[in-house]
């Protein structure tokens, strides 16, 4: 039988998520009485960004103790899962913050929009967690409605009802993909598990199975051709959601196509690597380009993020060790950038209904030269520029060397990446620009002050972003001890391609203690 | 390597000089410090407020940075030359040093067989610049307090002079040819920085430029001598680079050396590169007393002796050095004598001492380079700082009387400032002694010993053995020795020129203005009274042995372990014997006292004001023109190269290029992008069309194969 | 094979019976009195005719969907339920029976959460008023 016999066991693998929802659970009942107090939802947001730093703790626990695996192999307790969920963790405190000037100034929004994050937030920690498919799909919807509620989370809003309902129909509809595959692969597995699924030998049900898989897979990274919801949800949504969607959804989505790929579907992969390819190099080009005609700022980093979706996706298929740890570092940095360059456009937007455009970052630096600084670090670490870019480099950096470094070597993606990434200079750079030299037209109105939340979230991800671009060690030595490690039951398979996948360091215990 | 140094033990090992890596690090932090004052007051949050609360909280924030700039600038460099003045002591306490104290602090560019770490070394060499850096430097920082009160870029300045002499630090510690350049980069940065400090002048910003651009052709030289080095040797450490040297081919120690002086003459404005010289005296006057006159300039004379070991193995370059460092002494001299604008005569002056120092260090007597290095950093450093002060004078005084028309650095306006600037006044008649040579202050010895020393190795000496383009090494220094006699006689002349014409003589100022002449406040006065004090006793550092007035060679001892086998190569067999040593001091301080009566004697008479004068034709005008080498190269490099740029590079090629791929490549993009904009129109329909579409593409993609 | 369906057939054929016997039992003993109203359909007290994209209360939703919520997570129980003994136990069943000392509470501890989650989010509703009407 199971651990799920063992109550202790199951315990000690989900004590951070246990320690979540428990969280999550009290503070709806809080937000429920909210009553007496003058403004109950930010006071939820930060009790929820109390429960955020309260399961860190548990994760950072968990971590040196080695825990969370599971002897069945459903879940997982090895480095890559615990840094993943400090990464998102890291992402759900910047948007909540986000969240709490936002609320500050529109007063828009109902105490229980902190708790669907902490409820989305579980779901990833379950994506990361896992090693069963139907565990992962679980994880995903919890995710995934949460999400979807929170897209709409401006009652008053018709454009943020419009992108909730967007995103809600397109990601059914995608969930539906996912499910079939999982379906097929289960029918040709008769498992579930990714030990299992590594294990096989792909008949054709398991190829339809695993191509259906990726289409669920690239509508959550938001890869070409299954991005378009992408900008009108990003756009529609209130921005601190918004940072949400790009910094954690996109950093859980990868965390789960990365496992998969790596532990799950790997004897299929000489029929999905050209495939992946192509998705990654159509996604850098096409993200980039369309993000230059973009003058609202919000659909520009929509595009960005595509744009990232494809560089990232680059890494997925480098295949390696170096690349799980390469994936883990861009999602750092850029989870740091997107929660930066957020928290700067949430004080810009004041008093308009409309979102940013570049032109109203006009002459930024003649009225508030921080916020203008803090942007422009955040622009330039999703650009990759070394140094003022911070850590943007280093991620950039990582990634092209894990492809180069790969069994089959990456070069031509790689060079597309580059080249792409030239492509991105024409948009980072515009707004740059539009700060910096462009004088302050006299209608537009003077940014509010910084409020606190806001502030520590600017200076905590300009910081980090610069002083990992100095010393990007610590995090690239944490991102190297996030390893994959394999189950038990993995075997290389013969016949596969020659790639080996990082599963077959199943002999290294690093990962569960860093 | 430094592990291996570590390993053998070495006498400094666990002293005091374990904090070598604190002398560049405590002016750094100034300049961070410093930096951030120049940011603070921009920084006023309260976007709510009104124009002029903003405005009162920005004045407010100046003026607390104002004081905190004023203990951070000078602190850091005291703090700085108390820790060079303990490493000394500590020196001095150990015996056997022999070898330089090598300190790594990590590898910088492990490139294959390229390995360069951010390494610094101690030994005698660097101690001395050391000391000379940070005291000089401290000096002028407390000077730069008084003098820049009133600016508005107060913080700023003591950001790039803090950056300045961590740059300077960074250039005479580093342990390799590699951190050197670093520091010699850091503060070329550095002096355009400052020499555009004013730079909504568009003449100072120009000046900076010309400076940056002139020392990149010196820096080529330096790089190029670089990757000889490393392709000859394998390294960029001193030591081991010069042990390499000592194996290489005549040739290729010859071109090394060669482009090793390339870097010289830019940074150390000697001929045909001292043309940015004159013009970077557009910064501060402060600026001109640390950076261009006591520490920076000097950098390619400190670069020679470093690199005594390669200069002493090519003989013929030694030879070029020694003709050049002559030429210029000449060449400037001459130009000095008709300037009158107060800096640029101080300027020329500059050029010529270093053509001086480049004769001592040319001719293998490196110690005497780097005493007469020192000691001009004393006196030119006083000289300037005193010129500072009397143009800070002239300026307030032209303030106060709305004078905005004459200019308060000519020194026709000026005459009789002695009778309100005593102090200065008096101050800087010892360092124009000092310069013209008259004993026993400073200047004397160091001139005297480099001229002395050129003439004894004209005769028997290596160097006399060797030739250059077929004329031989004993008469070019008998010639270099007769040129430094001239220069010597025309330095006592212009110098003393100088004062007569600032201090002496009647008042030309004008009444209006000349109520309001003061002497400098204390913070001003007093380093150059120090400065003073150095230039006075500064003989003392190295006295000729001939001369029975205390322990003699004291620097020439002290620099033995670093450039006494290399200067003993060149030297020979070559000494003077006491009848001859004691005639050519006597012919020496001769010289000095016929310049100076000369100069009394010519410039007794009234001066017109500069509104007043005549423009001067001739010969005079040529040469107040400084021969009209600027112009001449602007006629024949500049202008053409700028026409050349415009018309066939610009225009014909770049903009070409740029319509036909950049704007249009852009264009195109921007076209793509707006279509796919238009592609699903927000339909949500059509966005499930498309996914289906691209699921089918993808299992298409499964099942073809 | 077939036989296991046999209950199912047998409560099928029950179920129909019964409907058979209390529709005919009610058209036996009753009176009826027909009026036009009473002859419609009756569908939650809508009027059953008209445009279909009449508005009506949105009150409505909220309750429908507060039933399907509770509904749905309630259908969750039976396979609990089917497996209780199963998940009483820390190892295999034996003989349909648990060995002695090997009783588990994870069986009852896991409805416990559920349950708990299920009373929090009722809880919410009600503290929200969502089960009030007006």
């Amino acid at each position: 039988m199971t651990d799920f016999a063992e109550p202790g066991a199951l315990l000690g693998a989900l004590l951070p998520e246990i320690t979540l929802l428990l969280g999550t659970l009290i503070l709806l009942l809080v937000g429920a009485w909210g009553g007496e107090s003058s403004s109950p939802t930010r006071r939820s947001a930060r009790f929820a960004l109390g429960i955020v730093g309260v399961t860190a703790v548990a994760v950072v626990f968990a971590w040196l103790r080695g825990d969370g695996f599971t002897t069945d192999d459903r879940l997982t307790g090895d480095g890559f899962r615990w840094a993943i969920d400090l990464v998102l963790l890291l992402g759900t405190a910047g948007a909540l913050a986000i969240f709490d000037t936002e609320q500050l100034r529109t007063r828009a929004y109902q105490a229980e929009i902190p708790v669907l994050m902490l409820l989305a937030l579980s779901g990833m920690m379950i994506i990361s967690a896992s090693r069963d498919l139907m565990f992962t799909y679980i994880g995903l919807e919890l995710m995934s409605i949460a999400v979807y509620v929170l897209a709409g989370a401006n009652r008053s809003s018709a454009r943020s009802a419009e992108a909730s309902i967007k995103y809600f129909l397109l990601g059914a509809f995608a969930s539906g993909f996912l499910l079939y595959g999982i379906a097929l692969l289960y029918g040709a597995v008769g498992d579930t598990r990714l030990s299992a699924l590594g294990a096989a030998t792909p008949s054709a049900m398991y190829l339809v199975g695993v191509a259906l898989l990726l289409v669920g897979f690239a509508f959550k990274v938001g890869a070409v051709p299954f991005h378009l919801w992408t900008p009108d949800v990003y756009d529609g949504a209130p921005s601190p959601i918004t940072a949400f969607m790009a910094a954690c959804v996109k950093a859980s989505a990868f965390a789960m196509l990365l496992r998969v790929m790596a532990e799950g579907i790997g004897p299929a992969i000489v029929h999905w690597h050209p495939v992946v390819w192509w998705l990654a190099a159509i996604t850098m080009v096409v993200g980039n380009v369309v993000a230059l005609a973009q003058p609202n700022v919000k659909r520009m980093l929509a595009y960005s993020s595509i744009a990232h979706s494809g560089y990232l996706l680059v890494a997925v298929l480098a295949y390696s060790q170096e690349a799980a740890a390469a994936v883990v570092f861009y999602l750092l940095a850029y989870t740091l950038a997107t929660i930066g360059a957020f928290a700067v456009l949430g004080i810009v937007s004041e008093g308009r209904e409309t979102t940013v455009t570049i032109d109203d970052l006009s002459g930024l630096w003649h009225v508030r030269p921080g916020l203008a600084v803090a942007l422009s670090v955040c622009l330039l670490a999703f650009f990759g520029f070394p140094i003022a870019g911070g850590a943007g480099f280093f991620a950039k950096w990582y990634v092209i060397q894990a492809a180069l470094a790969s069994h089959t070597p990456l070069t031509v993606l790689v060079v597309v990446l580059v080249l792409a990434s030239v492509v991105s200079a024409g948009y980072y750079l515009t707004a740059i620009s539009a700060m910096f030299n462009r004088p302050r037209p006299s209608q537009l109105p003077m940014p509010v002050q910084t409020p606190l939340l806001s502030g520590i979230v600017m200076v905590v991800a300009v910081v980090a972003l610069l002083v990992l671009g100095v010393f990007p060690t610590p995090a690239s030595r944490l991102a190297a001890a996030a390893t994959l490690r394999a189950a038990p039951l993995a075997t290389p398979v013969a016949g596969t391609m020659t790639v080996s996948a990082p599963t077959v360091a199943a002999t290294e215990d690093a990962g569960s203690t860093p | 390597m430094a592990s291996l140094q570590t390993a053998s033990g070495h006498p400094l090992d666990g002293t005091l000089a374990e904090w070598v890596w604190l002398l560049p690090l405590l002016p750094l932090l100034g300049a961070l410090v410093n930096g951030a004052l120049v940011l603070w007051p921009r920084l006023v949050g309260a976007p709510d407020a009104s124009l002029e609360t903003r405005e009162a909280e920005v004045q407010r924030r100046l003026t607390g940075s104002r004081l905190l700039t004023t203990l951070v600038g000078p602190g850091v460099l005291l703090l700085a030359f108390g820790l060079a003045l303990g490493l000394f002591a500590t020196m001095r306490g150990a015996d056997a040093l022999t070898e330089p104290f090598i300190r790594s602090y990590g590898s910088w560019m492990p490139a294959g067989s390229l390995t360069i770490d951010w390494a610094l070394q101690l030994d005698q060499l660097s101690m001395l610049m050391t000391l000379v850096i940070t005291g000089v430097g401290f000096l002028i920082h407390v000077f730069s307090t008084g003098y820049m009160a009133a600016d508005a870029g107060y913080a700023r300045y003591f950001a790039y002079l803090n950056l300045f002499v961590a740059m300077m630090l960074v250039l005479v510690l580093g342990a390799n040819y590699a951190v050197m350049f670093v520091g010699w980069e850091g503060v070329g940065l550095a002096s355009y920085l400052l020499i555009g400090f004013w730079f909504s002048e568009r003449a100072n910003a120009e000046a900076g430029r010309k400076a940056f651009i002139v020392n990149r052709i010196g820096d080529f030289g330096l790089l190029v001598a670089m990757f000889l080095l490393f392709s000859t040797t394998g390294t960029l450490d001193f030591t081991g680079a010069h042990a390499g040297m000592a194996i290489a081919t005549p040739a290729v120690l010859t071109a090394v050396a060669l482009f090793l002086f390339l870097g010289c003459t830019g940074k150390s404005a000697q001929l045909p590169l001292y043309i940015w010289l004159p013009d970077a005296m557009a910064g501060p006057t402060p600026v001109s007393a640390l950076i261009h006159a006591a520490t920076m300039v000097t950098a390619g004379v400190y670069l020679v002796a470093r690199a005594a070991p390669i200069f002493a193995g090519a003989p013929e370059v030694s030879l070029l050095i020694a003709v050049i460092g002559a030429v210029t002494a000449l060449f400037a001299a001459t130009i000095a004598l008709r300037q009158w604008d107060i800096k640029k005569v101080l300027a020329y002056s500059t050029v010529s001492q270093l053509g001086y120092m480049f004769v001592g260090v040319g001719t293998g007597a490196y110690a005497a380079g780097v005493f007469h290095l020192v000691t001009h950093a004393f006196f030119k450093a006083l000289l300037f700082l005193g010129a500072g002060a009397v143009i800070h004078a002239m300026h307030g005084a032209y303030h106060h009387a709305h004078d905005h028309t004459s200019d308060p650095q000519d020194l026709r306006n000026m005459g009789g400032l002695s009778r309100w600037m005593p102090l200065t006044s008096g101050a800087m008649w010892v360092a124009t002694l000092a310069i013209a040579g008259v004993p026993p202050l400073a200047g004397f010895f160091s001139k005297d010993e480099i001229l002395a020393s050129t003439f004894a190795r004209a005769h028997g000496s290596p160097l006399a053995e060797a030739s250059l383009l077929g004329v031989s090494g004993s008469g070019l220094l008998y010639g270099v020795y007769a040129i430094g006699l001239v220069t010597a006689l025309l330095t006592a002349i212009y110098m003393t020129r100088l004062m007569l014409l600032a201090f002496t003589g009647a008042n030309r100022t004008g009444a209006p203005a000349a109520e309001a002449l003061h002497e400098a406040p204390s913070v001003m006065t007093a380093p150059i009274l120090v400065l003073a004090l150095l230039t006075l006793i500064g003989g003392w550092l190295n006295l000729p042995a001939i001369l029975p007035l205390g322990p003699a060679h004291l620097l020439g001892d002290w620099l033995e372990p670093v450039t006494g086998a290399s200067t003993r190569v060149l030297a020979g067999e070559a000494h003077l014997d006491h009848g001859t040593e004691m005639a050519l001091i006597g012919v020496a301080v001769a010289i000095a006292a016929v310049g100076i009566v000369i100069a009394f004697l010519r410039y007794r008479s009234p001066v017109r004001t500069a509104s007043e004068s005549a423009p001067e034709l001739g010969i005079g005008a040529l040469v107040h023109d400084a021969y009209r080498v600027d112009a001449g190269l602007d006629r024949l490099v500049v202008r053409p190269l700028g026409a050349f740029s415009a018309s066939v590079l610009w225009k014909g090629l770049d903009q070409r290029l740029d319509r036909a791929f950049v704007s249009g490549g852009q264009a195109l993009a921007r076209a793509a992008g707006y279509a796919h904009d238009r592609l699903g129109e927000g339909d949500v329909g059509r966005f499930a069309w498309v996914i289906t579409i691209g699921a089918l593409a993808l299992l298409a993609a499964f099942t073809v194969r | 094979m077939l036989r296991e369906y046999l209950p199912v057939l047998l409560l099928l054929g029950f179920a129909a019976v019964n409907a058979v016997v209390i529709l005919g039992l009610g058209e036996l003993v009753t009176r009826t009195h027909p009026t036009e109203i009473k002859q419609q359909p009756y569908e939650s007290g809508m009027a059953p005719l008209g445009d279909a994209r009449d508005r009506f209360s949105v009150k409505f939703y909220l309750v429908a969907m507060l039933f399907i919520v509770f509904d749905i997570e309630t259908v969750f129980m039976i396979p609990w339920g089917v497996h209780y003994q199963q998940l009483s136990c820390a190892v295999p069943l034996v003989d349909g029976a648990c060995p002695a000392g090997q009783l588990s509470f994870f069986g009852l501890g896991e409805m416990l959460v559920f349950a708990l989650i299920l009373l929090v989010g009722y809880i919410f509703v009600w503290k929200k008023g969502g089960l009030s009407w007006d």
